[in-house]
Parts: structure tokens; C-alpha cells; sequence
């Protein structure tokens, strides 16, 4: 059990516990605070209300199989966490995914952006008391989350980029869906933009609030928007770059203040970009061509195949029931996940299921930043700083 | 497939041959990443160089995480990816630990993010940390026994 050691009688400072079913900590996160009035003199975070234990399901299961479980661990970029896990995968196979299948996947993650980005500002201006802009953001998060349904079936556990390509050809008519959406969202952003940037009462709480210098930042290993709003362009769709980024064209938006307003700043500057980087992939995306690559043995033969040909077929029986086996290795795939780096780790020991999966999560990472930020604040700035770090727990605790 | 973008990461390996050649175990080049194995005794001292020296400059320690490979031994194999933010670099420093005696020094003083990869590897792995200055676990309760992500640990828990 997590505890703050306090003098009783000694000193003026009393602990709170915050969690872990508060509210504004966005899921099961324990934060033990010793307050000195209203200042936060100490907070000691206390995690694992949500461990899984995703990682170790993950031996236990083929190649194939674990992509189910890496949707579960940020439930928020579920696309974002198979393809880190994809990238892994192929890097131990070798494997080359088609463009096409490539520039689906930009489109994809970058919608999940959105969305993800989406869920942050809504719930974010509820925890500061401002509830409208919340019914506006699920308003277009729900649209993305048809967009996924069209595609995948699936409207959250989505599971559809899969080891050497996508699950499914994109469905009849996705042009105008995705088109229809894009069109409409930058002035969706604009709306909210009208709510929030200048507003009063949301400056007043979040301007100056969680301070952290970029220094203290890189070296406590913070990552995405909570980074670049200290003025770090550290974006790892630019600086390494995958699944073919380096052809497109983004900026990274950056700020220097370091504070959450400049996290907000960020945040929203990133959807417009995204919504840039959404028209690019369709641009690229071609109406004919491989959604998957084409690897006996690795990825499912076509339907087509199976009822002609007896390889297929006995490929197909072999992917279902062992899998495929990796020859012996380590691949270690990073992807930049709406909250930073995610990094996913596959070692292989020649077996049809791996040696060890690990997510290097951006929320867990990022959540170290914590007690720093809130030392020497009010306790009712704990909660922004917690909302702008963005954790989402089932990441945290995997 | 990822672009093969540590290509640039043989000057790290020929800087560090000409720092201290004994810190460079092995070198491993697969599918365009780097791998440095380094001595256990000289983990510290070999991030410590890679994070100050100004040709190298890995300011950023992104992961750190352990292999189990029961029951070769030395079982635990320590994955350290760091990425050089000015100079768009990453390296991944691994080192060995027995399991008779998994201590592996701390790299908390060089990067301070250190601190709860290391006590996720400690929480389930086991492996103690020397100079780490808050070595509890993280995600488990406190009163846990043994550790799951160990290979002879079974996957549907411990009776």
C-alpha cells in the first residue's frame, strides 16, 4: 500500500487521497497528495488498479492473436496500438506492406487522432467546468467512430491493421464517408476554438499551471504534445519516420510556455494537422491495389485462392491453427500515439508465439511528470495537470 | 516495414570502440537497428558517456525493458532504447543479468525517467536495481508473491 509518511503533530500538512474513483483522474489512478492548506506539498501517484497483465497474455498467444489484446491497452488509439505492434512484427519478418495498404494505415491512425484528441478536450473542459464543449466533441467522435465501423466492423476494438497489411479492403463508398468528415472539421475546430482559446475562465485555469521545463522533461523521458508544448520538436512520425510519412507533408506544432493552456494549444494545432494529413493519405490511396502483402505461410491467402489452389489452402489451415514462427530476434517499433511514443518491443525465440511483447506507453511514461509539476500548487490545479498529461489507464496499467 | 533510419548509428559504435573498447561486448545490426551489448559493470558509465558526450547527446531514455529467456543462462537480457533528440539517433544498450543474481545497476543518475521503467521491471520481473531510490512496485500490490512476467511463471496465475 502506498503511503505518505507525515509527522503527526509535528507539521501543518494533512494527505488526501485522490482516486482512484475520481472522476477527473479518467479511469482508476490513486494520487496520495500531503497538502500544506491548499498547496500540494508532495503527491505520490499509486497505479496498477487496471493491470492486466496484456504483456503476458501476450506469450501465450500466436502472433496474429495478440493484435486483439494490443487494441485493449489504449483504448483510445487502438489503431495506433496495432499498428506499433504490426511494425514490430514486420520488422522481425521482414516484411514489406504494399503503399496502398500503407497510406490506409496514415489515414487511419490519423482519423484515431482526432478522436483521441477529441475524447482529451471534451472530458478535459469538463473536469475544468466547462460541459458544452464535451457534447460537441463526442458529436464528431462519434462520426469517426462510424468511419471505423464502416471500415473494420468494429467502432472501438477496432483490430483492423493487421501483420503485413489490413484486416479488410476498405468498404464500398469510404471516400465520400471520410471526405464528408474532413470537410466538416475544421470548423468543428473552430467551434471549439471559439469556446475555449480565448475564454476567460478556461485560460484562468489552466495558463502557468503545471509548469516543467523542457530539461526536466526529456530527462523524465515526457514524450508527445506535453514535450512539444515546451518548445521540443519531437515528433517521431518527422524525426523516424514509418509507414511511409516521409512522403507527406505536416507540420509540428510546437509552443514554448510549457504550461497546460500550451498542452491545449498543441493538442488542437495536431488535429489540424491531422485533418491535412487525412486528405493527403486519400490523395494516395489508389482504388485499385494490395491491401496486404503477399507472404505464403504469413498472411491468409485470398478466398479466392483457397478454392483453386491447394497451397492456399493449406496455408490458410496452417496460419489458423499454429500460426507462423519468426526466425529467432528483437524488434523494437516506435509510433508517435496521440499521447507520445509508443513503443512496442517483440522478441522472437522461433516459436509460433513470442518470447515477450512489451508496450512502452506514453501514459505510463509520461504520468512520471506528475508529482513534479503539482509540487507547490493548489490542489484544484492537480486535476489539470492530470487532464493535460493525457493518461489514458488502461495504458498506464496494461 | 520502418525506414532504417539508425544508419548513422556505426558513428556511435566507432565513438564509443575509441572511448572504452571493453564497453562494446557485441555489436548487432538487425534490420537497420543497433544493439550494443555492454558489460554489466559498465552499463553506468557507458550511458553515462552516451547521454554527456556532445557527439553522441542521447538526452532521451525511451524504454527499458527485460527479456526472459528461462533457462539459458544469464536469463535476463536488459533492452535500453535511447534516442538522441538533436541528433535524431537512436541506440539500444542491452546488458545481461543472472538469475541466480539479477542486480543490475540503476541508470536513474544519468536519466531520471529511469525511475518507473525500472521499477516495472522490478515489479515483474524481479530484478533489483542497484542505487535505485525508490525501488517498490509499481503495478502489482505490495503483498504479491513472485513474478509473472517471468517464464516459469504460469500464464493463469499462481495458486
Amino acid at each position: 500500500m502506498t503511503t505518505v509518511d507525515t509527522a503527526i503533530g509535528t507539521t501543518k500538512t494533512m494527505v488526501l487521497n485522490m482516486g482512484p474513483q475520481h472522476p477527473s483522474t479518467h479511469g482508476v489512478l490513486r494520487v496520495l497528495l500531503e497538502l500544506d492548506g491548499e498547496n500540494v506539498v508532495t503527491a505520490v501517484p499509486d497505479l496498477g488498479y487496471l493491470h492486466t497483465g496484456i504483456e503476458k497474455s501476450c506469450e501465450d498467444k500466436t502472433y496474429s492473436q495478440a493484435i486483439t489484446l494490443t487494441d485493449r491497452i489504449d483504448y483510445l488509439n487502438p489503431l495506433g496500438n496495432n499498428l506499433a505492434y504490426c511494425l514490430a512484427v514486420e520488422k522481425l519478418l521482414n516484411l514489406q506492406v504494399p503503399k496502398r495498404a500503407q497510406y490506409i494505415r496514415v489515414m487511419m491512425v490519423e482519423l484515431q487522432r482526432i478522436s483521441s484528441h477529441l475524447v482529451w478536450l471534451g472530458t478535459h473542459a469538463l473536469d475544468m467546468g466547462a460541459m458544452s464543449v464535451m457534447l460537441y466533441a463526442f458529436r464528431e467522435r462519434e462520426e469517426i467512430l462510424k468511419i471505423f465501423e464502416r471500415f473494420a466492423g468494429q467502432r472501438m476494438m477496432t483490430s483492423y491493421i493487421r501483420i503485413g497489411g489490413l484486416a479488410l479492403e476498405p468498404p464500398t463508398g469510404w471516400r465520400e464517408l471520410v471526405k464528408k468528415f474532413i470537410d466538416a472539421m475544421p470548423a468543428h475546430i473552430d467551434e471549439y476554438e471559439a469556446l475555449l482559446t480565448e475564454n476567460r475562465i478556461w485560460k484562468g485555469r489552466l495558463e502557468g499551471v503545471g509548469y516543467l521545463p523542457a530539461e526536466q522533461l526529456i530527462a523524465l523521458s515526457t514524450t508527445g504534445p506535453g514535450l512539444r508544448a515546451a518548445g521540443v520538436a519531437y515528433d517521431n512520425r518527422k524525426m523516424f519516420p514509418y509507414s511511409s510519412y516521409e512522403e507527406f507533408e505536416f507540420d509540428v506544432p510546437t509552443r514554448t510556455e510549457s504550461d497546460c493552456y500550451a498542452r491545449y494549444m498543441v493538442r488542437v494545432a495536431e488535429m489540424r494537422e491531422s485533418v491535412k494529413l487525412v486528405r493527403q493519405a486519400m490523395a494516395k490511396i489508389t482504388d485499385q491495389g494490395a491491401y496486404k502483402a503477399e507472404a505464403p505461410g504469413i498472411i491468409p491467402p485470398q478466398r479466392e485462392k483457397m478454392k483453386t489452389e491447394m497451397e492456399a489452402l493449406i496455408y490458410h489451415f496452417k496460419i489458423f491453427t499454429e500460426g507462423f514462427s519468426p526466425a529467432p530476434g528483437e524488434a523494437y517499433a516506435a509510433v508517435e500515439s496521440p499521447r507520445g511514443e509508443l513503443g512496442c518491443f517483440v522478441a522472437s525465440d522461433g516459436s509460433p508465439k513470442p518470447l515477450r511483447v512489451h508496450f512502452r506507453g506514453p501514459s505510463f511514461v509520461n504520468l512520471q511528470a506528475l508529482p513534479f509539476m503539482v509540487q507547490g500548487q493548489l490542489l484544484a490545479d492537480v486535476v489539470a495537470s492530470i487532464g493535460t498529461i493525457d493518461i489514458v489507464l488502461g495504458e498506464v496499467d496494461r | 516495414m520502418t525506414q532504417p533510419v539508425s544508419s548513422n548509428a556505426n558513428v556511435v559504435v566507432e565513438h564509443l570502440r575509441s572511448w572504452n573498447a571493453s564497453s562494446l561486448e557485441q555489436v548487432i545490426e538487425y534490420r537497420g537497428d543497433t544493439t550494443i551489448v555492454v558489460p554489466k559493470h559498465l552499463l553506468l558509465a557507458t550511458a553515462q558517456h552516451c547521454k554527456e558526450h556532445p557527439e553522441l547527446q542521447f538526452n532521451l531514455l525511451s524504454d527499458a525493458t527485460c527479456v526472459d529467456r528461462f533457462p539459458i543462462e544469464p536469463r535476463f537480457e536488459l533492452n535500453y532504447q535511447l534516442v538522441s533528440i538533436p541528433l535524431r539517433r537512436r541506440i539500444c544498450l542491452r546488458t545481461y543479468a543472472s538469475g541466480q543474481q539479477p542486480v543490475v545497476d540503476s541508470l536513474m543518475p544519468v536519466w531520471l525517467g529511469a525511475n518507473w521503467l525500472e521499477r516495472e521491471i522490478f515489479d515483474l520481473f524481479g530484478i533489483h536495481f542497484e542505487g535505485h531510490t525508490d525501488l517498490r512496485r509499481i503495478l502489482l500490490p505490495d503483498g504479491f508473491q513472485g513474478f509473472p512476467l517471468r517464464r516459469d511463471f504460469p500464464v493463469e496465475g499462481q495458486r
